[in-house]
């Protein structure tokens, strides 16, 4: 690991500005890197040519004083963004090989700052997971291991090419997308931050959808700072999203500030869950004191329908994806199967069987069922209703709380292959952060601390909505005072 | 007819005489209107009609992936106008639904379309019998929703191509209540709806090119009995289609009925050639579309201001602008008919009668009834034999106008007005010019009338004695020998006066 990939972002625009290194060789050593990390397959595309070309670019730029806010800075992309010319799979053996003629609206933002892409990051099939194990490509391996372990471990999902790579030291920062904690998740199961912000904050135009209502992207980046300066670019209004918010984006990085005094920061004690992890409760009291160390109030509050959050999200994600996902029926893109003498339905299923992985298919079949006439008033319009409830739920709490702080996983990092077999394991990982997916609301992890076995556990502080510079300082504090600075050793 | 004919509100209708007794008709149409916008529903692509396969289509209309739809407010504009010239209520709060379906044509694998909240509510149009009766046809709703492409079949035997040029294209579903009772009916309807639509802008109404076509339910009952069972005929393109499939479709329902069976709901298509209906998917076949709310796209909210805005850029209705020409211009309610029945129509005698007035110094009232009777008698006349419409008439309503003032001073007489007009469809030239030109005024100077006269009547010594001595009747004789020594130009009134003078 050269001395150039520990850098965070921010220091990495200190060190071209004052042209103490190149972007050139800044970007080269995370090459170096990612090739020698090949065996996390953190990547499903890698762009060494496209990334040398934009620190080519950024060097004249620094040079000539026009340098973009993210000039040469190293960065992975989710390969959920489509990028024009550029392989986009969505970690799906159906779009192997599809190259969109355009770029999604977030990465055509960070690359207009002057990112140096190092290529498309694995994650699971369609986003669709919570351990990167579903994806076509194969598995993406934690850098973590646990104290005195070989066992490979899960980076968490769906973001965990994304979070594999930026705690191994191989990209600066990563986009994620976040449906149901697919942000969260991963950065807290790689000891480093990751945001995703206010429903409608970043354009989903270009980002291939999972369940439109809940995708959402963001950034994971190994500290609070940096995700603020990323986030600041890739935020902003779309007309080509019309659920885009219309609002500026505050310049979030100029804003930290990590005095919490006069806020109140509400524990919503359903959280509080039997059964729950010694270790991850004690973490949540050690925020809890560095929250008041920070001079916030504590308040408890309740978010009765806490409960009824996973299944109501594991309706509504997989009834829109059973509907985004119809698209890829092999006659316009992507790969196509077509039977000797089939017809057209023929075509259909041998497409979609060949082209989808499992976990993909249970949700589509999920999402198909809950929308059938007979089913739909039981399932889908009943957890539409709960949805609204647990909206209003939040909006409740902002009456006597500010922010709200709360464990981001249930567990640290587990095994490779020791929940995918059962699915309804898998899904108890998205417990604490879908209700903020489910209301549109901000919200980020911070790593705080590790486990028993030395893996990294993290902290959520969700927000409201658009109030992703009160996240950010509550996560500043929570960082300045967890002191964090565990890394992976290098195994790879 | 029996009184449970008069509880139903509604006049006696088309009556099938069934072997076991009469059978009555019962129809509701959904009518499927392009709107006309340059670009799609949820696209900056374009909609015309006509284009190279595959030429007028965006990323999203091809279902890319990551792809959004953005509500184009032409359209609802358009919808919003259409409703208001329907007499509908408008839903200040209306939602796109998502309805799924898998076919290679429909490139998301779902149509975006409004299922339960439609932008557009309730309301009826008054519909214009044939017998001059007039009906009212309650509409149920309108709602917004993008079209499909087109798969097409016969290019190879053994593969189908696809063309996504109408994939996304706005349309508007106007669906009527259950009120019409006869295939006349449900033409009369239809013809009322495309006049408006195509009155108002808000759809060009060419069921040829397809911007508009219908879904026609067809059920059968005894009269005064509930409603019983309906078949759908999908995609019917033309009204007198309309009309065939509903004769046929309705005498089968009877026929079934009759022999003791029961009508199975089901979806049927119409065979022009055959002029019969054919199924096409049982109940048991039929999708189920799945509808729940587009997450890509915001309820959409109207505001008073908007509503109001559309209701002030709708023009003058056909209904409305019929009562005027009657009332008005003292038109007979035919020619008001004939003349509102077609928005071309109507703006071309219109622009007639603004330009004959203005040419004859004259109120438009006093030229309308020559104006419509040369417009409905030579004009139509003169295009039905060509194989034109108004829209291409070779001569414009400023030279129409121009014609009916130089017959109107005098200038042309009515024969010579025929024979100009025939020079001005053939040659497109002005009248005045055509008849400066070829010498076709009528001759009005009472010095040259007076010598030709004179001619004639040193020319006809004998006849003039047999005058004289009494014979009136050839006073006609000489009337004709001016008029032919002038070449038929000759103003028959001023002959008739300067030839009494002359005989004494």
């Amino acid at each position: 690991m050269s001395a150039l990939t520990r850098l965070t972002v921010a220091r990495m625009r200190e060190g071209l500005a004052a042209k103490r290194f190149s972007a050139r060789e800044l970007v080269s050593a995370h090459i170096a890197a990612v090739e020698a990390a090949r065996p996390l397959n953190a990547f499903i595309t890698e762009t060494p040519d496209e990334a040398l070309a934009a620190a080519d670019a950024a060097d004249a730029a620094l040079a000539a004083g026009t340098a973009g806010a993210l000039a040469g800075i190293p960065v992975g992309i989710k390969d959920l963004f489509a990028t024009r010319g550029v392989q986009t799979t969505a970690a799906s053996a159906i779009l192997k090989g599809f190259r969109p003629p355009y770029e999604s609206g977030v990465t055509a933002r960070m690359k207009a700052a002057g990112v140096a892409s190092l290529g498309k990051l694995n994650l699971d099939e369609f986003a669709m997971g919570s351990s990167n194990e579903t994806s076509a490509f194969g598995p993406v391996v934690s850098p973590w291991r646990a104290v005195g372990s070989d066992a490979k471990l899960v980076p968490g999902g769906s973001s965990g090419g994304s979070s594999a790579a930026v705690a191994a030291r191989i990209v600066a920062a990563a986009t994620g997308t976040d449906t149901g904690g697919s942000i969260r998740q991963p950065a807290a199961f790689t000891g480093i931050a990751g945001i995703k912000p206010t429903y409608g904050r970043c354009s989903r135009w270009g980002i291939i959808a999972f369940a439109s209502s809940l995708d959402q992207a963001g950034v994971l980046a190994r500290s609070v700072e940096d995700c603020a300066i990323l986030l600041e670019q890739m935020a902003g209004y779309d007309d080509r999203d019309s659920t885009s918010i219309n609002a500026p984006v505050p310049h979030w990085s100029a804003m930290l500030n990590a005095k919490l005094a006069g806020l109140r920061i509400g524990i919503p004690r359903e959280y509080r869950m039997d059964g729950m992890d010694a270790r991850v409760a004690a973490l949540w009291d050690e925020g809890i004191a560095w929250m008041k160390d920070a001079g916030a109030t504590i308040v408890d509050v309740s978010l009765p329908n806490t409960a009824h959050a996973l299944p109501t999200y594991y309706i509504v994600a997989p009834a829109e994806a059973s509907s985004n996902l119809a698209r890829y029926d092999g006659v316009r893109f992507g790969q196509r199967v077509l039977p000797d003498g089939g017809s057209l339905n023929d075509m259909y299923a041998a497409t979609r069987a060949a082209g989808f992985g499992a976990e993909v298919r249970r949700r589509i079949m999920i999402g198909t069922y809950v929308l059938s006439a007979g089913y739909y008033d039981a399932y889908y319009l009943k957890a539409q209703k709960v949805r609204a409830l647990i909206a209003q739920d939040f909006e409740k709490a902002w009456e006597s709380c500010d922010l709200l702080l709360t464990p981001t996983a249930p567990t640290a990092a587990f095994g490779l292959g020791a929940k995918s077999a059962d699915p309804i394991a898998m899904y108890l990982n998205d417990v604490f952060t879908v209700p903020a997916s489910l209301a549109g609301l901000p919200a980020m992890s911070v790593p705080a601390g590790l486990d028993a076995a030395g893996l990294p556990l993290g902290l959520q502080v969700i927000g409201r909505p658009l109030d992703e510079a009160g996240v950010f300082n509550a996560c500043l504090a929570l960082e300045q005072r967890a002191g964090f600075t565990a890394a992976p050793v290098r195994w790879w | 007819m029996t009184d449970m004919y008069k509880d139903d509100g509604r006049k006696a209708g088309w009556i099938i005489e069934g072997r076991t007794g009469p059978w009555e008709v019962v129809l509701g149409l959904e009518v499927h209107a392009q709107v006309s916008t340059l670009s799609k529903l949820f696209s900056g692509a374009p909609t015309a009609f006509g284009g190279e396969p595959n030429a007028q289509v965006s990323l999203v209309d091809a279902g890319f992936p990551g792809m959004l739809p953005v509500l184009n407010g032409a359209c609802v504009k358009q919808a919003v106008r259409t409703g208001l010239a329907l007499g509908c209520t408008i839903n200040r709060w209306s939602r796109f639904d998502r309805k799924n379906y898998f076919y290679a044509d429909l490139p998301q694998g779902y149509q975006i379309s409004q299922h339960q909240h439609p932008i557009v509510g309730e309301g009826a149009i008054p519909v214009t019998l044939e017998d001059g009766s007039i009906t009212s046809v309650g509409i149920e709703r309108i709602h917004l929703e993008q079209d499909a492409g087109k798969s097409v079949h016969d290019l190879s035997p053994t593969q189908s191509y696809v063309d996504l040029n109408r994939s996304g294209v706005a349309l508007m579903e106007i669906v009527s209540k259950p009120d019409m009772r006869s295939p006349a009916e449900a033409g009369a309807y239809v013809a009322t709806l495309r006049s408006i639509l195509r009155a108002i802008g808000s759809c060009d109404g060419n069921m040829q090119e397809g911007s508009m076509r219908a879904d026609v339910n067809v059920s059968v009952r005894r009269p005064g009995d509930g409603f019983g069972t309906r078949c759908e005929i999908k995609n019917v393109n033309s009204i007198r289609f309309i009309q065939q499939a509903i004769s046929y479709e309705a005498q089968r329902q009877v026929e079934i009925l009759e022999s003791g069976g029961t009508i199975q709901q089901e979806t049927r298509l119409f065979d022009p050639d055959r002029g019969e209906t054919r199924s096409l998917r049982s109940k048991e076949d039929a999708h189920d579309y799945r509808y729940f709310p587009e997450p890509d796209l915001l309820p959409l909210e109207l505001t008073p201001a908007f509503i109001e805005q559309c209701r002030a850029s709708l023009p003058e209705l056909p209904a409305a602008k019929k009562a005027r020409f009657e009332t008005a211009l003292g038109l007979s309610p035919y020619l008001a008919a004939v003349l509102t029945a077609d928005a071309d129509q109507s703006r071309w005698f219109e622009t007639l009668l603004a330009e004959s007035a203005r040419r004859q110094g004259r109120d438009a009232a006093a030229v309308a009834e020559k104006a419509a009777n040369w417009m409905t008698g030579d004009l139509f006349g003169a295009l039905n034999r060509l194989g034109l419409d108004i829209a291409h008439s070779p001569v414009s309503a400023t030279q129409g106008a121009e014609l009916l003032a130089l017959l109107a001073d005098g200038t042309l007489s009515g024969p010579l007005a025929k024979q100009v007009f025939e020079i001005m469809l053939e040659t497109g030239e002005d009248a005045g010019a055509i008849a400066e030109a070829r010498g076709l005024k009528q001759l009005s100077d009472s010095g040259a009338l007076e010598a030709a006269i004179a001619d004639v009547l040193a020319a006809n010594p004998d006849k003039l004695a047999e005058y004289r001595s009494g014979k009136d009747k050839l006073f006609g004789f000489f009337v004709g020998q001016v008029m032919k020594a002038s070449g038929g130009k000759a103003n028959p009134a001023l002959v008739n006066e300067l030839l009494k003078a002359a005989l004494g």
